[in-house]
C-alpha cells in the first residue's frame, strides 16, 4: 500500500553502477585515454586545472574522463582531491616578465621588443568545420623546429608591455609587499570588503562563463573602464619556492599559464599627473578568454580604490565574489532535486489553510448579501 | 558523556577500523577538524552566532549538507554512535549516503535509533523522540543568515547582528500578517537565541522549533558553502519571533499518521493515486517504527485488523 523511500543503499550503488556503464559507452568503441584527454582535449584541462586550482595535467584529463567530459564536475573532483594534499607554504610570486613565451601580443603596439608572436591561436581561423579531422588526417609538421633559435633568442628580450608604460610611469605601479602574508581562500574564509590578492585568486578559480559574461557587461556599459590589451602572453615560467631549512629560492619546475594584463582608463587628481590604470588576469594552461575576462573584472572591482562610482554588477565585490565558483553554484543549483518534502508539506498546510479561510468568509459574505457581492468576490479572484 | 568531552576525543588519533580508506579518520585531516572544532567552540560560547570557517570541498557536492559532514567528521570519535536523517527518515538516498560515508571513513557505529545515537546529523527535521543530554545533534546549513533574503549583502547583515537591530525582520512578519493574516513562514522559522542573536533554524518545519528550546542536547549548525558555524549549547533558551496578538503557533494534523496512529508529529503526506487519494504517515520513520513494534496499529497500516484511536 505504502511504499517509502526505501532501499536507498541499493538503488545509489545500482546508480553508479549504471553511471559507470554510461561513462563507458559503446563498448565496441575503443576506451579513451587519459593520455589523449591531455594532449587532444589540452583546453579543457587547463580551464579545469585553472578552476580546480591545481596544475596536475594528468589529473585534470583524469578527471574529464571520469566527469563524462563535464568539466564543471571534472573542476569538483580536482578541487576535492586538491582539499586533503598538505600545504607546505607558498611558492615566490611568478616572475612572467622571464616567460619562456610561446604566444605573446599586443593590441596597444604594432611592434615591440620580442615582436607579436601568435603561437597556436584560433583567432585568425576560419570556422569551418574541418571534415578532414574526422577522416583522421594527419596534419604536417608545425614549422616551429626551425625557428626555435630565433625564438629563443627574441623570448630573452620580451618585456613585459606594462614595464615598458611603467618605465615612463605612463601606467600605475604595481607594489607588492614580497613579505606580507598571502592571502588564501581556501584556507580562510572568504571575508568582506576583500584585498586584491584575495579577489584575484577568487576570479582565478571563478567560472569561466561567469566572469566572461561580467567582463562583457563592462563592456557594454556596465561599469565602463576603456580596456586596452596591453598584453596577453602565454608560456613556461619557473615556480621558485624558499624552504625554510634552507632559506634560498629553489625551483619547483615549470608551469604553463596565460596571462593577461588590461591597460585601462587613466586617472589623475590635482597632486597625481594621468596614469593609465590596471586589470589583471591569469589562468593555467592557455586559456586567453578566461584571462581577458578576469581582467576586465579585476579592473572593475578596484572601482573603490579608485574613486569610481560603484553601480554595476561586475563592480560589486560581495556580488562577483559569492557567486563567481561554479562548484558552490552547481551544487547550490542543483540540490533542489533533493528531497524538500518536509517543508513542501509546511507550505501546503499553509496555502490550504489560507485557502479554507478565504472560502469560509467567503461563503459567509455570501449568505449576508447574495446578490451585491458577486462582482466584487469575482474581482477578487481573479486578482488571485 | 558530556558533549565537550566527545569534541574532546575527537582529537584522539585514528581508530583502528578506518585503516583500509586511506584517508584519516572520518575523511578530514586533523588541523582540519581542529580549526572547525575552534569555530564550534566559539559558536557554542556565543550561542546563535555565526562563526565563519575555512569550509573545505568535500567529496560530496555543497548543498548536499557539506557544512553538517565538516561539523560531524570534526567531532566525532570512534565510540560515537552516528543516525543521520534527511526529511526525518534514515532511509532517504542522502542520508543513506552520508551515513555510508562516515561508516567507511571513520569505522563507527550507525544506528538509525534515536535514543541509541550519540550524534545525529539531520537535514529539515529534528527527531520526535526528545534528546538526552550527551547527544549532539548536527543540522546541515543551506542558508545561515536569517536575514539574507530581507538583505542580500553579508557586509549588512553582519552589522545588523552586531547591533542586535532586527527591525527588518520583524517588519517582514508583521507585513505577513498585514497581507495574509498570518506570518507566512512555514519552515526555516527565525528563533531568537539566548536572548540575543537572532538564528536561522535550518530549514525545519517551524514545528521543530520548539524542540530548540532547552534542549538538553547539543545543537551544531553547519553551513559549508557559506562558510559558517553555530551553535545552541545545551539548555538554552530559543525563542520563535512572534508577536503579542499573534503568537508562534506550530502546525496541527487534523489526523493521526496512518501506519501507527501517532498524534502530535509532524507527517508526510503520500499521494496514492490521481484521484485525490492520500495518506499521512510520520515524517520521522524511526519514530514510527518504533510505534509500530510497541503495537500501535494506524488505519493503513497492512494486515491491520482492528484499529486504533491513539493519541500518543
Amino acid at each position: 500500500m505504502y511504499v517509502a523511500v526505501k532501499g536507498g543503499e541499493a538503488a545509489i550503488d545500482n546508480a553508479h553502477a549504471l553511471l559507470a556503464d554510461a561513462r563507458r559507452g559503446d563498448r565496441s568503441v575503443p576506451e579513451i585515454g587519459t593520455d589523449q584527454i591531455a594532449e587532444q582535449l589540452a583546453l579543457a584541462v587547463d580551464r579545469v586545472m585553472t578552476e580546480g586550482s591545481l596544475y596536475d595535467r594528468e589529473l585534470a584529463a583524469l578527471a574529464i574522463k571520469q566527469a563524462r567530459g563535464d568539466l564543471i564536475e571534472a573542476i569538483f573532483l580536482l578541487r576535492a582531491f586538491r582539499t586533503t594534499l598538505p600545504r607546505f607554504g607558498y611558492c615566490e610570486a611568478l616572475d612572467t616578465g622571464a616567460m619562456r613565451v610561446r604566444r605573446r601580443i599586443s593590441a596597444t603596439y604594432k611592434d615591440l621588443p620580442g615582436g607579436q608572436v601568435l603561437g597556436p591561436t584560433f583567432d585568425y581561423t576560419h570556422r569551418l568545420v574541418d571534415f578532414a579531422l574526422a577522416a583522421g588526417v594527419e596534419p604536417p609538421p608545425a614549422p616551429e623546429a626551425a625557428l626555435d633559435a630565433a625564438r629563443e633568442e627574441d623570448a630573452a628580450r620580451m618585456p613585459r608591455v606594462t614595464d615598458l608604460l611603467a618605465g615612463e610611469d605612463l601606467i600605475e605601479r604595481e607594489s607588492a609587499d614580497a613579505d606580507a602574508p598571502v592571502a588564501d581562500l581556501t584556507r580562510a574564509p572568504l571575508g568582506f570588503p576583500a584585498s586584491r590578492d584575495l579577489r584575484l585568486q577568487a576570479l582565478t578559480r571563478g567560472d569561466e562563463g561567469f566572469l566572461l559574461a561580467l567582463g562583457y557587461s563592462t563592456q557594454r556599459g556596465y561599469g565602463k573602464n576603456h580596456p586596452f590589451v596591453g598584453e596577453v602572453r602565454i608560456g613556461t615560467v619557473e615556480v621558485g619556492f624558499v624552504p625554510e631549512e634552507l632559506g634560498f629560492e629553489v625551483p619547483l619546475g615549470e608551469m604553463l599559464v596565460t596571462e593577461c594584463q588590461m591597460v585601462n582608463q587613466f586617472k589623475g587628481s590635482a597632486e597625481v599627473p594621468p596614469q593609465f590604470t590596471r586589470g589583471y588576469g591569469l589562468a593555467f594552461g592557455q586559456n586567453e578568454r578566461k584571462a581577458m575576462a578576469m581582467s576586465l573584472v579585476d579592473r572593475a572591482l578596484r572601482a573603490g580604490e579608485l574613486d569610481e562610482e560603484r553601480r554595476n554588477p561586475a563592480q560589486d565585490e560581495e556580488f562577483v565574489l559569492s557567486h563567481a565558483d561554479n562548484v558552490q553554484a552547481t551544487g547550490f543549483v542543483e540540490h533542489l532535486k533533493l528531497p524538500h518534502y518536509v517543508d513542501f508539506q509546511a507550505e501546503l498546510h499553509l496555502v490550504r489553510g489560507m485557502r479554507a479561510e478565504i472560502a469560509v468568509r467567503r461563503a459567509a459574505s455570501a449568505q449576508g448579501e447574495s446578490t451585491q457581492d458577486e462582482s466584487a468576490s469575482e474581482t477578487k479572484e481573479a486578482a488571485e | 558523556m558530556s558533549a565537550e568531552t566527545t569534541i574532546e576525543t575527537a582529537g584522539a588519533p585514528r581508530g583502528a577500523a578506518d585503516a583500509a580508506t586511506g584517508y584519516n579518520f572520518a575523511y578530514l585531516d586533523e588541523q582540519t577538524k581542529r580549526m572547525i572544532r575552534r569555530a564550534i567552540l566559539k559558536g557554542i560560547a556565543i550561542p546563535g552566532y555565526q562563526v565563519p570557517f575555512a569550509s573545505r570541498e568535500m567529496p560530496m557536492p555543497y548543498g548536499w549538507g557539506t557544512g553538517g559532514v565538516q561539523v560531524t567528521a570534526s567531532v566525532i570519535g570512534p565510540d560515537d554512535v552516528l543516525k543521520v536523517i534527511d526529511q526525518g527518515s534514515d532511509d532517504t538516498t542522502n542520508a543513506v549516503s552520508i551515513r555510508k560515508f562516515f561508516a567507511r571513513t571513520a569505522g563507527v557505529a550507525t544506528t538509525t535509533h534515536t535514543a541509541e545515537a550519540t550524534m545525529i546529523q539531520t537535514r529539515h527535521r529534528i527527531p520526535e523522540a526528545p534528546l538526552r543530554e550527551g547527544q549532539i545533534l548536527v543540522y546541515q546549513v543551506p542558508i545561515p543568515e536569517p536575514l539574507r533574503l530581507l538583505e542580500p549583502r553579508e557586509t549588512e547583515t553582519r552589522t545588523l547582528h552586531a547591533l542586535a537591530e532586527y527591525g527588518v525582520m520583524h517588519v517582514k512578519l508583521y507585513e505577513d500578517i498585514a497581507q495574509h493574516g498570518h506570518i507566512a513562514k512555514t519552515y526555516d522559522y527565525p528563533v531568537e537565541v539566548n536572548g540575543r542573536y537572532v538564528m536561522a533554524p535550518s530549514p525545519t518545519p517551524k514545528f521543530d522549533n520548539p524542540k530548540m528550546e532547552m534542549s538538553p542536547a547539543l545543537q551544531l549548525f553547519g553551513a559549508g558553502r557559506e562558510q559558517r558555524i553555530y551553535a545552541v549549547p545545551p539548555y538554552t533558551r530559543v525563542r520563535s519571533l512572534d508577536f503579542e496578538d499573534h503568537p508562534f503557533t506550530i502546525q496541527r494534523f487534523a489526523e493521526p499518521c496512518a501506519l501507527c496512529a501517532a498524534t502530535g508529529v509532524y507527517l508526510d503526506e503520500v499521494v496514492l493515486d490521481d484521484r485525490g487519494g492520500r495518506m499521512f504517515v510520520c515524517s520521522d520513520s524511526d519514530h514510527c517504527e518504533e510505534r509500530r513494534a510497541a503495537g500501535h496499529r494506524g488505519t493503513m497500516l497492512a494486515g491491520a485488523a482492528g484499529t486504533e484511536n491513539d493519541h500518543a
